[in-house]
């Protein structure tokens, strides 16, 4: 049942599904501490994009292929081609930004956050969906119904986006427009 | 070992069925079944990449020849024709030159980026390959979101250009990067609203369930869609109409101005290789893909629309000159996205009335909307043509040249 849900079964495919989970997680956190410690602006991010990646790949290791392929086409194609191109506008790309004052609080914050984060990791329940269809939780019926979700991710997302949660939908794409003129008109005013 | 098709990343069975296309010296696979499975999988994987990629990179090679003897022919010259039969060893030579040449970097490059950024704009093009459908069983990845895939992975080219255009410390190869990455984002807009357009008519994101909707051609059915996404997509390739990140004359080489050697070559097989993988993607999307037609196999009428696409965009390169930077964001901005709006508004509609309970729109009603959306296109086409037609560019005013003033004075 759980065949086609995960890349295998048994002893070896847990082992890969670690190895590579690893691999993604070692290298995207890697990535993120080089973003904030270059003083290369540009090398900086250039790791962002690495790190971006990474998530990316996380989102396909937990069966996520929509939200993975977006992360890419928004993340890596848009959002960085957009800081780049604000790093071309910045002088002393290779000096970095000197640390200021506000350093010691960003550090209390991150760590605030970080401990946050590890918090609700650890003490949520998570449904580990495999297990539970092998030890036979879940009843086969429903299990089919959770198989046809993650095949056909796009379906569920479009239903829930723009029927159900219209509204949130709309509100959100209306922000963005503001966004917009708000920026063109700051950029006309001159 | 291989049941029923599974979906999930990589459909690893569809490989399977892959590789029983050629039978008999294939059996040897079989023996893997003794080790375990994953193994097996991970092997056949490794091989059909092999081979498709390989497939992919010497097709490239004879695009090289075809496109220099056919641009020659364009301009009643002979192109190369000195080493093989009607000079077919041509790229044989070009390869055994470019390795043999010295691989210079500029003291003042940011050496890293500089050696990275060739790999990081072959690595993409590569990856569209994965995802797609050469024939009903033929592909090497089942991707769910397959279209997405693509788009999000061809924007990664963007980035490699920058790459190699900022850390070569030329101001031709930064100019031609900038110029490229303003352009590409541009273009990036109408070939993802006019994909929307085939989306939604084939009701899915997978390029196989994309394929099996196309009772009717695409091309047919949403002839708008089909020239936005033509256009967009040979600016994305960068090619002569919109090849302002190169532009010899005006750039040097653009973005690749410094590098020589393997890397020079890395990039010319990328460059070379795009006409093949957008063809690839056009055929897929517009022209019904790999839909097998009489006793004709699917694999053989793909491989024959890919190369008459190919054909027809080397047509528009020999043919047209190049765009003005200015003109070519208006093109993008003012006329293509535009277009794209009015193919993706036209064609919603067109769905949301003529669609069954299923969502699945009758071959019968695919003709009706194709006969709609023709008249739609020339009504568009002439629309924009006049908004934005010839006389409304406002050409900047000639400077008299310093030179001239000179020549004045020293009479």
């Amino acid at each position: 049942m759980g065949e086609a849900m995960s890349l295998g079964h048994g002893t070896e495919a847990a082992l890969i599904t670690d190895v590579v989970f690893w691999a993604i997680a070692v290298s995207t956190i890697i990535a993120a501490i080089a973003v904030v410690q270059l003083n290369d602006l540009f090398r900086a991010a250039l790791f962002l994009i690495v790190s971006f990646l990474g998530v990316a790949a996380m989102f396909v290791l937990l069966r996520a292929e929509f939200l993975a392929a977006v992360q890419v086409l928004i993340y890596v194609g848009a959002i960085s081609v957009l800081i780049i191109f604000a790093i071309l506008m910045t002088r002393d790309v290779e000096e970095g930004s000197p640390s200021n004052r506000i350093r010691v609080p960003a550090g209390v914050a991150a760590a605030l956050f970080a401990a946050m984060a590890i918090f609700v990791a650890v003490s949520t329940e998570w449904n580990i969906l495999d297990a539970a269809i092998d030890s036979g939780a879940v009843p086969v019926a429903l299990a089919n119904g959770i198989v046809d979700v993650f095949e056909n991710t796009v379906p569920r997302i479009a239903t829930l986006l723009v029927r159900d949660f219209v509204l949130a939908f709309e509100v959100a794409s209306v922000l963005l427009l503001a966004a917009v003129i708000g920026a063109l008109a700051l950029v006309r005013g001159r | 070992m291989c049941g029923e098709a599974t979906g999930g990343i990589l459909d690893f069975c569809t490989v399977y069925r892959f590789l029983d296309v050629f039978p008999g010296w294939l059996e040897s696979i079989v023996v893997l079944d003794g080790l375990a499975s994953w193994l097996a999988y991970a092997l056949a994987g490794f091989f059909l990449a092999f081979l498709v990629i390989n497939t992919v990179v010497m097709a490239t090679a004879l695009n090289t020849w075809f496109e220099r003897r056919m641009l020659a022919r364009f301009q009643a010259r002979l192109g190369p024709n000195r080493w093989g039969p009607y000079g077919l060893l041509q790229p044989l030579a070009d390869v055994a030159k470019l390795i043999t040449k010295e691989d210079t970097v500029p003291d003042a490059a940011d050496r890293p980026v500089f050696n990275i950024a060739p790999i990081a704009f072959l690595a993409p093009t590569l990856l569209v390959v994965a995802v797609i459908p050469f024939g009903e069983n033929s592909f090497l990845g089942k991707l769910n979101v397959g279209i997405l895939f693509i788009v999000g992975v061809t924007s990664l080219n963007t980035l490699a250009i920058f790459m190699g255009g900022w850390a070569s410390r030329n101001k031709y190869a930064m100019l031609g990067a900038m110029r490229g990455v303003a352009m590409l984002i541009s273009y990036e807009v109408p070939m993802a609203l006019a994909i929307t357009g085939v989306l939604l008519l084939g009701g899915s994101l997978a390029l196989s369930s994309i394929v099996e909707a196309q009772q009717v051609p695409f091309l047919l059915v949403q002839p708008l869609g089909f020239l936005v996404f033509l256009a967009a997509a040979s600016a994305e390739m960068s090619r002569t109409p919109f090849d302002q990140i190169e532009a010899e004359s005006e750039l040097g080489a653009g973005y690749h101005t410094e590098y020589s050697g393997m890397k020079f070559a890395i990039f010319q097989l990328a460059e070379f290789m795009a006409p093949i993988i957008t063809a690839l993607i056009l055929v897929t999307l517009y022209l019904s893909g790999a839909k097998a037609v009489g006793p004709i196999p699917g694999q053989l009428m793909f491989v024959g629309k890919v190369v008459i696409v190919v054909f027809g965009m080397l047509w528009v390169r020999a043919t047209w000159p190049r765009l003005r930077v200015d003109q070519i964001m208006g093109l993008a901005w003012k006329g293509l996205f535009g277009l794209a709006l009015v193919n993706l508004f036209v064609v919603a509609i067109e769905v949301q009335v003529f669609r069954d309970l299923n969502g699945v729109v009758s071959t019968q009603e695919l003709w009706v909307m194709a006969g709609i959306n023709w008249m739609v296109t020339a009504g568009a086409l002439v629309l924009f043509a006049n908004i934005l037609g010839q006389r409304k560019l406002r050409r900047p005013e000639p400077v008299p040249s310093p030179l001239a003033n000179m020549s004045a004075e020293a009479d």
